[in-house]
């Protein structure tokens, strides 16, 4: 063993340190899958529940779709989102990812992108279960574009809002009452594009929910990016 | 390589450390002891960029905190009581993951070297979660060592370790220490830090209230001094 | 700051002699409204304190922002004292719209935008200080305290937009211009006597609520200090 010490050779930039991080938490995942197996179960539960409490017959169905869509992807992702950043606080390991010489951002990105992703699959699920029981054609390139809109500034906030819950006290129902008034406006926008693009109204209806998503994540995103070192540092 | 003046850090209005005064030359192996709540860790966390001063001067290997904590971290290696591993990647996995995120060009080879050093080499492959206690906390020291910091700082490495996993882990803190690292280690176990550091330091009640090197021990008993240090 | 300094109790005066005024105002001066009755005169009150709520809430956002960039904790302060006293007021706008709605649609709730988005605002000011409750250490609480009213400020206004533009099946109700919408009426001059003074009225009694607020919370902080002061 070389007595002398010598320093990395490069620094880690922040796109390497982010996928790292990201790699890390799909790794991770990819075999325990506690996470996403409790996310599917549970979202297939919620449709399953719509069922026997609302009786929809088929003129209702083709209304309520985007909203027991999105109803069970807000409330499945908070599961997601908890277990991300318990992984994390459990062992210490947030620590770990403190030490490191990156920037702080690098981190909350990586987990953006691995609770997006996590949320995604369930979601490229949930969609065909929900198309196959409900018999509603939900194979349509708008509303899979408005569901990947909405699940980005939900992820982005939420998992901004989990770094903070986890750290309280009251960790488990928290982060569902911090995240859902503030995501009200990706659900409206979000079944409002949805409902638009599944009945095939005119795209100038549809443009304006469209660009206040687009407009809520980029918002959203930016803040987070700017704030997020004062919700990890001590 | 590590300098800490009148360094004060309170939690909201309570002081846990006052005015705290620390040097430590390159290469010395510093024991810091002292009684629960002295505010051992809450040192540790602000050396090791974790936690902000409130008032007070700290730099760590030539940079200062928290100004310049970035270059500071890249040239740290912290191993505290809490493993901060990720249980369901294997022992490789995680080496790689914190070699990604230091930044090292050369991880397969390197990897290779650490668990060779800390005698995990035949476990590369398996999840950490089905490792003793003992074994994670000999895979955080090579997490800590990855990156061939020269500093390191260990907060009650000891802690949980049976006899047998103790005395690995002296020879792995020996080794570590004999590559020329500036080595700071908080510890409850006087018996270790004894066999281990050049130099004990005594933190109480937020400041350090007395300073020995090995040679200025002499035969007198580290226990000893420690008592005294604390009776005063 | 032993007592409390002149200049604020005479605003608690006039704060109170204000209110007076707007009462007589509103209940007795302004002329009947032809259509909906007396309770029409709830309009005054209900929108007066939607406006103090409002001014609470940018208050919060700009306390928090403020905080966010220097670290002192007086920010942090005048965030609680502008989040309670926009909670209270916005409470109290929703249950004055609900005693106007209820006569005139018979419901007791129109998820008219503006009170929708009001009711939203509550539900963020619960979570806001279920996350503070939740927080230990004074410093991490604030910070988070302003985290999340930045992300609450930022959200509200969108969530209005939202509302209003896309969700066609309930439109804005109380007080609009829309003439073809129950509930709206013009303004005669004694009318907006009575409205411009209640807005006046009780942006006093906000100022006033507010500087109490926050002088209660400076004292709170002093009292904790002195506390720990006595336990050393």
């Amino acid at each position: 063993m070389a007595a002398t010490v010598h320093y990395p050779t490069t620094n880690a930039s922040f796109l390497k340190a982010t996928l790292a991080v990201t790699w890390k938490d799909l790794a991770a995942e990819f075999r325990s899958r506690e996470l996403f197996s409790a996310m599917l179960v549970f979202s297939l539960l919620v449709i399953l529940i719509f069922n026997f409490a609302l009786e929809l017959d088929i003129a209702t169905r083709q209304t309520v779709t985007a909203g027991v869509l999105w109803v069970t992807f807000a409330f499945a992702g908070t599961l997601g989102l908890n277990r991300s950043m318990a992984v994390e606080k459990d062992r210490g390991c947030l620590d770990g990812l403190l030490l490191a010489p990156v920037d702080r951002a690098a981190i909350y990105f990586g987990k953006v992108i691995s609770n997006l992703v996590f949320m995604l699959i369930v979601e490229a699920i949930v969609v065909p279960v929900y198309s196959f029981l409900y018999n509603v054609n939900l194979f349509n390139a708008g509303l899979l574009l408005v569901i990947l809109l909405g699940s980005i500034g939900y992820i982005a906030v939420g998992t901004l809002l989990a770094s903070m819950a986890i750290q309280a006290r009251t960790r488990d129902v928290l982060l569902p009452i911090l995240l859902f008034p503030v995501v009200v406006p990706v659900l409206i926008a979000a079944v409002k594009a949805s409902e638009g693009f599944l009945t095939g109204s005119d795209f100038s209806t549809i443009y304006s929910p469209l660009s206040l998503l687009i407009g809520y994540d980029v918002i959203f995103i930016a803040i987070a990016f700017m704030v997020f070192d004062y919700v990890v540092e001590e | 390589m590590i300098t800490v003046q009148k360094l004060v850090k309170r939690f909201g209005m309570k002081t846990v450390l006052r005015g705290l005064d620390f040097e430590v030359q390159p290469g010395e192996f510093v024991a810091i002891l002292g009684p629960n709540g002295a505010g051992k860790t809450t040192f540790l966390r602000i050396l090791s960029s974790l936690s902000r001063p409130s008032l007070g001067a700290v730099s760590v290997a030539g940079y200062r905190l928290p100004d310049q904590a970035a270059s500071v971290r890249a040239r740290l290696g912290v191993v505290s009581h809490l493993p901060l591993l990720y249980g369901d990647l294997t022992a490789e996995e995680n080496l790689r993951f914190f070699g990604r995120m230091y930044g090292i060009s050369n991880i397969d080879s390197r990897i290779t070297e650490v668990l060779e050093m800390i005698g995990l080499a035949s476990r590369r492959r398996d999840l950490v979660r089905t490792f003793s206690r003992g074994m994670q906390q000999r895979l955080a020291i090579g997490r800590a060592v990855f990156h061939d910091p020269e500093v390191m700082l260990f907060d009650e490495p000891y802690t949980g370790l049976d006899q047998d996993a103790s005395a690995m882990l002296d020879d792995v803190l020996r080794s570590v220490a004999a590559q020329g690292r500036t080595v700071v280690m908080t510890s409850h176990d006087l018996m270790r830090a004894e066999e281990l550091a050049t130099r004990f330091d005594i933190l109480s009640r937020g400041m350090i209230t007395a300073s020995a090197t090995r040679k200025g021990l002499g035969r007198s008993n580290l226990l000893t001094f420690y008592k005294k240090a604390l009776a005063s | 700051m032993q007592s409390k300094p002149s200049a604020l109790k005479i605003l608690d005066v006039a704060s109170v002699l204000a209110l007076a005024v707007a009462i007589y105002l509103a209940l007795i001066y302004a002329p009947e409204e032809a259509t909906m009755g007396q309770v029409q005169r709830v309009f005054y009150f209900h929108i007066a304190t939607a406006w103090v709520g409002m001014l609470g809430f940018v208050a919060a956002a700009v306390a928090g922002i403020a905080y966010l960039r220097t670290q002192n904790p007086k920010w942090d302060i005048a965030e609680v004292a502008a989040v309670e006293i926009s909670a209270v007021f916005f409470f109290i706008t929703i249950v004055l719209g609900s005693i106007w709605a209820r006569p005139i649609w018979n419901t007791w709730w129109t998820w008219d935008p503006r009170l929708t988005t009001a009711a939203i605002t509550e539900l963020i000011y619960v979570a806001y200080f279920m996350l503070r409750e939740g927080v230990e250490d004074p410093d991490r609480r604030a910070r988070f305290g302003a985290v999340y009213t930045l992300i609450g400020s930022l959200s509200v206004p969108i969530t209005f937009f939202s509302i209003r533009l896309f969700r066609t099946i309930h439109p804005v109700v109380i007080g609009s211009a829309d003439p073809s919408a129950t509930g709206t009426f013009a303004m005669v001059p004694g009318m907006q006597v009575a409205f411009f003074f209640a807005l006046f009225a009780f942006t006093v009694i906000f100022i006033d609520l507010f500087w109490n607020r926050i002088r209660m919370g400076q004292l709170a902080a002093k009292v904790e200090q002195l506390k720990l002061n006595l336990m050393h």
